[in-house]
């Protein structure tokens, strides 16, 4: 009975080491542990054992039950995985094939840098403030140190509608509304962004084009906070690296005048064709608001200070986004509105 | 204007590149655009002397000319018809370099041998603009004077930079070289050295005499005249000329030229009358009579209306006062005496005119900015003196200055405190009045806190505090003020919920799909009519532009339509076929403007515009846009800013839509827009092939009746119940009808109902549809049971068929 058991746990082995599907595999160890296999029938003949024998030969079968159990158990396992290796073999995928295409809309560049703008400034504490586009002279004008025979208009040629209303060309006229608004309110801290119209149409001018302009009124507003504003503006804007420089210059609304130049987006300031060599762009107008329009405003200038700038939304998206020409901006081409 | 640096340096020592100079200028408020370097591409020039000129032996056309440079004698082949023995030229010897990257070398020229070159004007890089008629052909030959052997890049005032000003509308007084000096005196804390007035003879006794008589001293303070005699017209020594080609003014003759020098030195427009023409011995500064005419010396005839000035003699305009001259009384080859005119006309008044008559002139550019007052007798002087010195002319000792009432020098007061609290400096008062005074200003009251100063006549623009605060500024370097941020009350910065709904809005169209596009607000009327617009539709209510760049740009919109029809056709032009796009814009309309209203009315609208296909793939075919592409789009933006009392109506009144394809949208009852098939007809008006699907919404009261805040519904404690329905139904009945039925039937329980299918074709009778609903039971405190959901069903296709006669599928 012992050569018995030897021989069945050997020949089990052998048989094993042939090639099994899942089923098959089962089918052999039934045949071999099952109720009415091979191993239970030697074992049904336990009772012609010796008495002192049996102990031992009793303890040899669980042995040899144990250890084929063992090695069903490991051909199972070993059995499973190449399935399962197989089965995903099976489902190979092309990978290299295109995604689902999705629904892909775009804001336009400008309202996008508006937008991005607004956030800024919001950050700094700034609202947004909005007027009619059909302005009268009073505040396109006006209100704004531009009396009738000012020479300064003819830098802007204007759309007229009346000879007293227009198309207003710059988003000033929102300062003075949103200033008569306050009641001298302080502190009043807005930009104005929209459109504007001047009677300009050629490769670096379109009739309508857009404006962020920003003006903030309290007590003690100084140059210094005009240029760390501006500052702030233009590092969240263009990157932390950016440099300002201002350089004085002459607007009807403001005294002392600026134009701000920001360190070139293209070459960082070590000179190229953009920045014609200088290193430095030109994006933006400011100074302090000028007496006349604090008071036009209903503000006392003794009592209160301001600063104001504005600037031009398609010259910053062209830097930002390295649009070249101009006239993109509005002919909507959807290849050029997909990329924003 | 054109500054030239060397001239520049007559009038004020220092010590500063070219480059350094607008560097500083330009941060001092003076702006240097650009620098051009003349003698950049000349080198080893000198002058010359032809001492002999021969027929070439070879060649008729050529000469052989021997050209002394002083030290020696060079054989030189010159082609220039106009050589001639005993002429001082510009001789560019072997080695020189001309401008082109051209190096002159030995060469024989048809057998003979040349060691140089005789210039002409074009070869050493002048253009012809900046030259007399007799010198734009052929060599350029020098005043006789021209010292031999020295170098003519200098004699030339070659060796010179040019510097671009682009000065702002208050600096006019930077439109000479004195106040640019002035300026470069402020900067360098050097001084400005003032043009010596002399005369080496004068006559002190003439019969000819000028009497004049300001009738309007609003328009012309101050007037001065200068007779000058013994003239002889011709052209002026190459200094003068050198120094207005250098400015970009070109040279004429001796008179005028000395005029102009006057002008770019002093910044005083001159203006020179033939003596003999005038008549009567007389001036008359007055108003022109409205339709006067004159012919000025660009010989224009220019009709003239009561409000300009003119300079008249006992019996005629001679000149428009600031402006032009007339040809009546202009300087020939024959004049003898000169009037030399010097005024202060009103800025305004000279503005004014010039710009009626479309007529801007070197002197009309300064007259309307304000020139200096106090100047006037002396830039007379000036030009008398400067004649003499370059012709045989000989000046009046005196001259007649007619000035009535002497301007008074503005004073402007300044508190030290009001610098430092504008700008955000702490400059102490010494260096802010240091700075004032450097600029020439006078302090004429020091009250310790604050002070008054007088302003110099040359810097009219400077006239309250703030004005002497930026001087302060510019002086001080902006790049020296702190860089601080605004203290005191901060309150927080945010979009309004108006501007918060928009933001939202552009987030939902464009995750919807859709591509922003901007279009102009001013569209060609010829747009209301190629829309269809019915002729008393409000949308024809347009306003006009008074003077458009064109048609196309001629009245503002009262639709979006129009600009994104054109969009897609561009597009479709480009061979963009699917377009899905909008746009947030303002319209206008007249409404009672101007009559009613100060001014028209604007209001904010929302575009959408789709044809062809959205976006397919290798896996999922294209779908494509049609109208209820379109509507789910505004559904989605509807049902994102949580607006739910949305109702869509057939409507056949708009003439841009298709009539069968059009439904006017009501929020709450109110109209807020169509949406729609594009009208076939339009369609072909706008060239756009296919199917076009739009929809225009009235932005403002969308906005005004939306709900800022999200509001979370509970989810339900109790599970819920979905039944189908079937039914075959007349195709007239829409399917909002039969929703609307279904609601009001199915009471409180039922939550929802969708429509999820659609079928007409086989096995559907002729005139009918299948149409399926999808309804969603539920109860806040219960689970439903089949029997009371199986009641509601029962009751609603009971009201279906008695209704609208609909059949109930399986
Ligand atoms: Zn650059």
């Amino acid at each position: 009975m012992r050569q018995q058991l030897e021989e069945i746990k050997e020949k089990t082995k052998k048989v094993l080491e042939e090639n099994f599907n899942s089923e098959e595999l089962n089918d052999l160890k039934v045949k071999i542990l099952g109720k009415k296999g091979e191993l239970t029938t030697i074992l049904k003949e336990m009772g012609k054992v010796s008495a002192e024998e049996r102990p031992v030969i009793g303890q040899l079968a669980n042995q040899v039950r144990d250890e084929l159990q063992q090695v069903f158990a490991e051909k199972q396992q070993e059995i499973k995985n190449k399935e399962l290796e197989n089965k995903l073999k099976e489902e190979t995928i092309d990978v290299t094939l295109p995604g689902r295409e999705m629904k892909k809309g775009s804001i336009h560049p400008i309202t996008k840098t508006i937008m991005e703008a607004e956030d800024i400034f919001i950050g700094l504490g700034f609202e947004i403030a909005e007027g009619p586009e059909i302005e009268t002279d009073f505040y396109n004008f006006e209100a704004l140190n531009l009396p009738k025979d000012h020479p300064a208009r003819d830098m802007q040629d204007s759309f007229y509608i009346t000879p007293e209303v227009l198309l207003r060309t710059h988003t000033s006229p929102v300062q003075i509304r949103s200033m008569i608004e306050k009641k001298s309110e302080i502190p009043l801290k807005i930009i104005c962004p929209g459109k504007v119209y001047r009677r300009d149409d050629d490769a670096t001018h379109s009739p309508m084009f857009h404006q962020i302009e920003g003006l903030v009124i309290d007590k003690n507003i100084r140059m210094s906070d005009l240029k760390g504003v501006l500052l702030t503006f233009a590092r969240e804007m263009f990157g932390t690296e950016q440099k300002i420089r201002l350089r004085p210059s002459f607007f009807p609304f403001t005294e002392p005048s600026a134009e701000v130049d920001i360190s070139c987006v293209m070459c960082g300031g070590k000179g190229c064709r953009v920045c014609k060599q200088t290193g430095w762009l030109e994006i933006l107008g400011s100074g302090m608001v000028h007496p006349n329009v604090l008071r036009y405003g209903g503000y006392d200038p003794e009592e209160v200070s301001a600063f104001a700038f504005g600037m031009g939304v398609e010259r910053i998206a062209m830097l930002k986004y390295g649009i070249n020409d101009l006239r993109l901006f509005y002919e909507n081409d959807v290849r050029f509105l997909s990329q924003f | 204007m054109n500054l030239s640096y060397k001239w520049l340096k007559e009038y004020v020592d220092f010590d500063l590149t070219p480059e350094t100079l607008a560097e500083k200028l330009t941060s001092s408020g003076i702006a240097v655009e650009g620098i051009t370097n003349l003698s950049e591409e000349l080198s080893d020039i000198v002058i010359g002397e032809v001492i002999s000129c021969e027929q070439h032996p070879n060649a008729d056309k050529l000469s052989l000319c021997k050209v002394s440079d002083g030290q020696g004698e060079y054989p030189v082949v010159c082609g220039a018809i106009n050589v001639a023995k005993g002429q001082k030229i510009v001789f560019a010897k072997i080695g020189a370099t001309l401008p082109g990257d051209f190096t002159i070398k030995a060469a024989k020229l048809r057998g003979v041998d040349s060691e140089g070159m005789i210039c002409s004007a074009k070869e050493l890089g002048i253009s012809s603009e900046w030259l007399l008629p007799e010198q734009r052909d052929g060599i350029l030959v020098l005043d006789t004077d021209a010292p031999i052997g020295s170098d003519a890049i200098a004699y030339l005032d070659l060796d010179d930079y040019v510097m671009e000003l682009d000065l702002t509308p208050d600096r006019g007084d930077c439109l000479s070289l004195i106040n640019v000096a002035r300026q470069v005196a402020a900067i360098t804390g050097s001084r400005v050295r003032f043009p010596d007035i002399a005369f080496n003879e004068v006559i002190t006794e003439s019969d000819k005499g000028i009497d004049i008589k300001i009738e309007a001293p609003e328009d012309c303070p101050r007037y001065v005249g200068k007779i000058v005699e013994n003239i002889q017209v011709g052209p002026s020594p190459f200094w003068v000329q050198n120094k207005l080609r250098n400015a970009g003014i070109r040279p004429i003759s001796n008179v005028v030229d000395v005029t102009n020098y006057v002008l770019l030195e002093l910044g005083q427009p001159l203006h020179a009358f033939d003596y003999e023409q005038l008549q009567g011995q007389q001036i008359i500064v007055r108003r022109s009579k409205k339709g006067e005419t004159i012919v000025t010396l660009d010989e224009q005839e220019r009709t003239l209306d009561d409000t300009m000035l003119l300079i008249c003699d006992a019996a005629r305009p001679v000149a428009i006062a600031g402006v032009m001259g007339a040809e009546n009384s202009e300087v020939t080859e024959k004049t003898q005496t000169v009037l030399i005119e010097s005024a202060y006309f009103n800025p305004v008044s000279v503005r004014k005119t010039s710009t009626k008559l479309g007529l801007r002139s070197e002197a009309s550019a300064r007259f309307e900015k304000g020139i200096n007052y106090e100047q006037t007798k002396v830039a007379a002087q000036r030009a008398a003196q400067l004649l003499s010195e370059i012709s045989s002319a000989i000046p009046h000792e005196s001259e007649t200055d007619v000035y009535p009432n002497p301007i008074e020098r503005a004073r402007v007061s300044l508190r030290f405190t009001k610098v430092n609290q504008l700008l955000g400096t702490s400059l102490t008062n010494e260096e802010i009045k240091d700075i004032l005074k450097s600029l020439q200003l006078e302090m004429v009251e020091d009250n310790g806190d604050s002070v008054i100063f007088q302003i110099p006549a040359f810097r009219p623009d400077l006239r309250i505090e703030e004005d002497l605060i930026e001087e302060v500024a510019s002086i001080f370097g902006l790049e020296n003020i702190p860089v601080t941020l605004p203290y005191g009350d901060t309150h927080k910065g945010a979009r309004n919920t108006e501007q918060k709904i928009r933001t939202r809005i552009f987030e939902v169209l464009k995750a919807a799909g859709a591509n922003e596009i901007i279009t102009y607000s001013f569209i060609n009327r010829n747009h209301l009519d190629k829309i269809l617009l019915p002729e008393n539709d409000l949308r024809r209510n347009v306003v006009e532009v008074l003077n458009p760049l064109s048609e196309e740009q001629g009245v503002m919109r009262t639709t979006l339509i129009p600009g994104i029809l054109d969009n897609a056709l561009r597009n479709h032009n480009r061979k963009s076929e699917n377009l899905l796009t909008f746009e947030v814009g303002k319209v206008y309309y007249k409404n009672g403007f101007p009559e009613k209203t100060e001014l028209p009315e604007e209001e904010m609208k929302l575009s959408v515009f789709g044809r062809g296909r959205m976006a397919g793939d290798w896996k999922n075919k294209a779908e494509e846009i049609d109208f209820y592409y379109i509507k789910g789009m505004i559904d989605a933006l509807f049902s994102s800013l949580k607006i739910n009392d949305i109702e869509y109506v057939p409507a056949n009144d708009s003439g841009e839509y298709h009539p069968g394809r059009c439904a006017k949208i009501l929020l709450g009852g109110t109209f807020i827009g169509y949406i729609g098939e594009l009208n076939p007809k339009v369609a072909d008006n706008y060239s756009l092939s296919g199917r076009n699907y739009m929809a225009e919404l009235h932005l403002d009261t969308i906005i005004t009746s939306c709900e800022e805040k999200i509001s979370y519904r509970y989810l339900p404690k109790y599970p819920g119940m979905n039944r189908d329905l079937a039914i075959l139904i007349d195709d007239q009945i829409r399917a909002g009808q039969i929703v609307e039925t279904i609601e009001k039937t199915g009471g409180e329980l039922l939550r929802n109902v969708e429509v999820f299918d659609l079928y007409q074709g086989a096995q559907i009778p002729e005139g009918k549809k299948s149409i399926a609903f999808s309804l969603q039971f539920q109860a806040e405190d219960r689970t439903l049971t089949d029997d009371e959901v199986s009641i509601i069903i029962e009751k609603i296709k009971q009201v279906l068929e008695e209704t609208f006669a609909a059949k109930l599928r399986d």
